[in-house]
């Protein structure tokens, strides 16, 4: 697939080290996706890097990525301005099947859906929160949000936070590492499970963040009675074609370009969540 | 209509299964309590000669470092029970436990239920594997958070 050519039309700088770029195409019609799904992204003459989608599709406006610099090509990402140009190919993957106001079909999904976050892994979730969110203002089931980050200034998405809670979401935040000027909780993400106040029995719950952390969260949403075949988690290894040919992102039987991001936590993922590196 | 100590200690998490005998030993040593933001539940140093179930509100659990003004570990809420130093001897607080909110807790007298449970060995067991499962979670998530889960990992 050959990159369709985007303009940077906005940038913001969620931490030092996180920045949200604004995609517009240069030609053509924005791309239709599902929340969950990345794109892989260019930058012209470093590198290409897969990245979650960070809108919702149900907003209008430009094509929403968060980026983490953590690498060569995810910081030339990351430094690019206003008016530069970005390569995309996508949308790519699985999604996290929630109700989308564009779809003016879907079906009414009534259960609570326990949405649970670690640091950046709040941005492939933001489009389905919104959607989750906009649901349930139409008879859809409640929202809660759980997030956890190191501390307080690794926050993404501070005033969307805020917009869900005054939208009727439930959000409970903890960091591992409070400043001084922090007066939310501190402890680790699983420690908001007992206090949000979701159905186990009759709700769905999604993960993303650090995979240790999914693996202890899904085992202590199993304990609270949650059914594992209601998880889904979001996991990543070496994305490159995006098509499932390459196979460099493999995980058991899984291409997780293809097959994934988005997998169900019941069977096999449970038991690939441990399996160690050979 | 109002609740009995008895009612709130039954109702508490910590106490869940207890048995009616060994609920009433424990309301023996119990006392309903009410902290305001700001006051503080225990003192680093002092005696640990209660500790809490909370029931409403939450605790920060601080260390006071100097130039740095409190810290706070940790922070824990309704179910939750502030305080293990009443268990173990020199029985003298590790940490503050401050509210953070308007708190509700039971306070129990921790020398009076070493006393019933030294006396009541099923009341001892049934009390230690509460405070081994609650000091077990608190260890796994205090290990987790070690790891430092959101930081970069990669290598640049």
């Amino acid at each position: 697939m050959t990159p369709v050519v985007h303009r940077v039309v906005g940038r913001i700088q969620e931490t030092d080290d996180v920045t949200t770029l604004c995609l517009e195409p240069v030609t053509g019609a924005r791309m239709d996706f599902r929340p969950g799904q990345f794109n892989m992204l260019s930058a012209f003459g470093v590198g290409e890097a897969a990245i979650s989608l960070s809108s919702a599709p149900g907003d209008r406006g430009p094509l929403r990525h968060t980026v983490r610099d953590v690498g060569a090509v995810t910081r030339a990402l990351c430094q690019r301005d206003v008016g530069d140009l970005i390569g995309v190919r996508g949308p790519f993957g699985s999604d996290w099947q929630v109700p989308q106001r564009t779809v003016g079909t879907a079906v009414k999904d009534v259960r609570d859906t326990v949405v649970i976050a670690g640091g950046i892994g709040l941005a492939p979730l933001r489009g389905a929160v919104h959607e989750l969110v906009a649901a349930s203002h139409g008879g859809g089931g409640r929202v809660f949000l759980l997030v956890g980050a190191r501390e307080p200034s690794q926050l993404v998405f501070n005033d969307d936070m805020e917009a869900w809670a005054r939208d009727g979401a439930r959000v409970l935040v903890s960091v591992d590492r409070a400043s001084p000027q922090w007066h939310g909780r501190v402890g680790l993400v699983t420690a908001l499970l007992s206090d949000a106040g979701f159905d186990p029995a009759n709700c769905r719950a999604l993960l993303c963040g650090p995979e240790i952390m999914m693996r202890f969260t899904a085992r202590a949403l199993v304990d609270m009675g949650v059914a594992p075949e209601a998880i889904l988690v979001s996991l990543e290894r070496n994305m490159q074609c995006g098509l499932g040919w390459c196979g460099h992102c493999q995980l058991g039987p899984f291409l997780l370009c293809r097959d994934g991001p988005v997998v169900p936590y019941a069977g096999i993922v449970s038991q690939l969540l441990t399996e160690r590196e050979r | 209509m109002s609740t009995t100590i008895g009612e709130l200690v039954a109702s508490h998490p910590f106490m869940a299964g207890l048995s009616a005998d060994d609920l009433a030993l424990v309301v023996g040593c119990a006392r309903n309590t009410v902290f305001q933001p700001g006051d503080l539940l225990c003192v680093e140093g002092a005696s640990a000669d209660t500790f809490y179930l909370i029931r409403r509100g939450r605790v920060s659990i601080d260390v006071h470092a100097p130039g740095r003004g409190s810290i706070v570990i940790e922070t824990v809420g309704p179910g939750d029970v502030v305080g293990w130093s009443w268990l173990v001897p020199p029985y003298r607080w590790t940490f503050d436990a401050r509210a953070r909110d308007p708190v509700g807790a039971i306070a129990i007298d921790g020398a009076c239920l070493r006393n019933k449970a030294g006396a009541d060995p099923a009341l001892g067991f049934a009390l230690l594997s509460r405070v081994s499962t609650e000091l077990l979670a608190r260890l796994q998530a205090t290990r987790m958070r070690l790891l430092d889960l959101y930081g970069d990992h990669s290598e640049r």
